[in-house]
């Protein structure tokens, strides 16, 4: 007897284990999304070193998902958004983007802010093969199948910049950044063009990541007295770094910063007065005139507050969100089912897709994932906005590998080496 | 490079370190209490003149006496709550201190936003002077004289006041003290609360040249222990001199090289000094409490 119950329990296991495998592979087209509904991973830092600007961006991220459900969805399905705050650790990266590919079963996932953030990542969604949605500008160097770089790459934002600054202000830079990977290969880029257009570097330096005293910086300035100080200090640092060079009696019209980081939102902590007169080269300011950034900025603060800003990571984060809609509107009408959205055929969609971001028209570029921008060079005024000074006349394609050494190229099959 | 400029700035940057470090020395220094959340003291302070600035409209030099006092509640309360049941286990203060730190970050962060907040500099002090050729801000000059002030004030406070005399007779020996009438409690809870408005205090004053946001108190409490921990734990003097030779150091070895080796340097400089003088430079005539 009950050696029978336990023969009949062995039969059963064996059995449900069987089945298991089968169960597995007849969900597993469908799982991506359901008839009414869409899941997408939206993964920021949400608390930690990098909360701050990680929350304008996971706003950004909600207000595009909003309005999409808003108008019906997309398709009529509905997206839903699983949160996860990555709590601006890699690991915590790493960990939670793993969730929402294998337990959450995300369709693709919005997230990110650091490049240590990203490489942390990278490797998990290539593995699964997901799709990852990266909105920040970063220093190239990089190109995965498995993510959108919505992001500036340098050539996006130092090809015009360098040149006007000679051109308006002189040959001698003063190349000041944050300790860490980014600042390092902007600078690097950036002194390759000074060499091509005549400049010079008077000095290179890096202060400590959340640095908050600049007094020694500045008396360098003073017996330097270069013509541009190139500032790649980012976060906190920033801040510090205009108010204290304000108080110091420096002059932006003789020596101002050129940034490639500082944006609305690190100007509406200093303050609009330490920042006036300093430029930013960036694909996107807040005082963009578009229709869609006229829309964008009145909803992102009757959602969030009138003392709000955008910037041009946060306008990122917000226009991925439609390209990525394009890209399964584009699916589904050309008769393909739900069980077909798969990520990878949403990537294969929405590579060349255009769409209408805050900045303008923007597109997917489909050999290396990246996106053509539009590059302009913004001077900050006394109320926190930034004036537009320079324009690109057309969109700047992106170069992910751009005075990177080793003719590298993204193709549609992987990076290449070109013969030079 | 050693210009009278360079001197300059690393007396302000001394300054600064005084003023940050000296509710550290207080609390750590006189009462062996390890506080980790000495940085986030300091967050309120700066938290609480932008709101006094933003929803009262006053002027920053008007804030300072409100936080102050801010800062004596909240330390207060502090204490009263957590740490005055943690005088006997110094290694469990750094836990229990530690977790309030991250309270008081994550309150901050839910109650304010997580966004960088903008304190402003009135115009009078934003200008800058010209002392023997050399630029130092207005308000750089205004931070040294009240680090001085508050340094001093201090001295008078515990080593010529009846109050002083009671913290320095309860730190010795708290049995004997409360054997002669006073009350070791509420000394160790005013004192404590003393050092959180300082910290506050100068959360209040770096905040219009510095940055505000619910992380900020992190990178003062390292520049806070390492200042407490050179000049001497319990000394006055001790930390006045290690502020003015970190300052100067930061200064000088960030003008020759940069800012990051600076760091590099002064760490380095101050793990050889608490290898060969673990007490500090300056020998605290206070006996700690065992």
């Amino acid at each position: 007897m009950k050696r029978r119950t336990v023969l009949k329990g062995i039969a059963g296991g064996t059995v449900s284990l069987a089945a298991a495998p089968t169960l597995l592979a007849s969900t597993y087209g469908t799982a991506y999304a359901a008839e009414d509904e869409i899941k997408v991973g939206v993964l920021f830092p949400l608390s930690g070193t990098i909360a701050v600007i990680g929350r304008s961006l996971h706003n950004a991220t909600m207000l595009a998902i909003d309005e999409i459900n808003a108008n019906g969805g997309i398709s009529g399905k509905k997206i839903k958004p699983i949160v996860r705050d990555s709590q601006s650790s890699p690991a915590v990266y790493a960990d939670k983007i793993k969730e929402l590919i294998l337990q959450q079963k995300v369709l693709t996932t919005f997230g990110g802010y650091t490049s240590a953030s990203r490489k942390a990542v990278l490797p998990v969604v290539e593995k699964y093969n997901s799709l990852y949605w990266y909105p920040t500008l970063y220093e190239g160097d990089e190109c995965s199948k498995n993510i959108m770089y919505t992001g500036a790459v340098p050539n996006q934002q130092q090809e015009q910049f360098v040149p006007w600054l000679i051109k308006n202000f002189g040959k001698r830079f003063y190349l000041l950044g944050s300790n860490y990977i980014y600042p390092k290969d902007e600078n690097r880029i950036c002194k390759a063009l000074l060499k091509k257009y005549g400049g010079e570097v008077v000095a290179e330096e890096y202060v400590p990541l959340g640095h908050s005293e600049f007094s020694s910086n500045i008396n360098k300035m003073r017996s330097l007295r270069p013509d541009v100080i190139f500032c790649t200090v980012v976060g906190d640092s920033v801040i510090a770094l205009h108010r204290q060079y304000k108080t110091a009696g420096l002059d932006p019209s003789k020596m101002p910063f050129a940034s490639l980081t500082t944006s609305e939102e690190e100007v509406s902590a200093m303050g609009g007065e330490y920042a006036a007169g300093h430029f930013t080269s960036a694909p996107y300011f807040m005082s963009a005139d578009t229709p869609t950034n006229h829309k964008f900025v009145a909803a992102y603060q009757k959602k969030y507050g009138a003392d709000k800003v955008t910037n041009f990571v946060s306008s990122a984060s917000y226009f991925q969100v439609f390209l990525f809609q394009k890209g399964v509107e584009k699916l589904l009408s050309q008769g393909h089912g739900v069980g077909d959205l798969t990520p990878i055929n949403i990537r294969n969609a929405c590579l060349g897709e255009q769409v209408h971001a805050p900045q303008g028209v923007v597109k997917l570029d489909p050999k290396n994932q990246h996106t053509y921008l539009w590059p302009k060079i913004g001077q900050w005024q006394k109320d926190g906005q930034a004036k537009v000074i320079h324009e690109s006349k057309k969109w700047v394609e992106p170069k992910p590998y751009w005075m990177y050494p080793g003719n590298r190229v993204c193709t549609p099959s992987g990076v290449k080496t070109e013969k030079s | 490079m050693f210009s009278f400029g360079t001197l300059l700035s690393g007396l302000s940057i001394g300054s600064i370190l005084l003023l940050v470090a000296l509710g550290l020395a207080i609390i750590y220094g006189t009462m062996g209490v390890i506080n980790l959340a000495h940085g986030d003291f300091l967050m309120i302070g700066a938290y609480a003149t932008w709101y006094l600035q933003k929803y009262w409209h006053m002027g920053l030099i008007a804030t300072l006496p409100v936080v102050f006092i801010v800062g004596c509640i909240v330390g207060l309360v502090v204490e009263k709550t957590v740490v005055r049941y943690l005088y006997r286990r110094p290694l469990d203060t750094i836990l229990a201190t530690w977790g309030i730190s991250i309270l008081l970050e994550e309150a901050v962060n839910l109650g304010a936003g997580s966004n960088l907040k903008y304190v402003q500099l009135p115009g009078m002090l934003s200008g800058d002077w010209v002392l023997f050729g050399a630029h130092v801000g207005v308000y750089r000059i205004l931070i040294i004289g009240i680090a001085l002030a508050l340094l001093i004030a201090t001295s008078v406070l515990f080593f010529r006041t009846d109050f002083g005399l009671k913290v320095r007779a309860v730190v010795s020996n708290p049995e004997t003290a409360e054997g002669h009438g006073v009350n070791s409690g509420l000394i160790y809870a005013a004192t404590f609360a003393y050092g959180s408005g300082l910290a506050a205090f100068a959360g209040a004053l770096v905040a219009p040249i510095k940055s505000v946001s619910p992380t900020m108190g992190i990178h003062y409490i390292v520049d806070a222990f390492l200042v407490v921990v050179v000049g001497g734990v319990g000394s006055l003097l001790g930390l006045f001199v290690s502020a003015g030779i970190i300052g100067e150091m930061e200064s000088i070895i960030g003008f020759a090289i940069d800012d990051t080796t600076a760091k590099v340097i002064i760490f380095l400089a101050v793990i050889a000094i608490i290898r060969f003088r673990p007490q500090g430079l300056f020998v605290s005539k206070v006996r700690q409490p065992s």
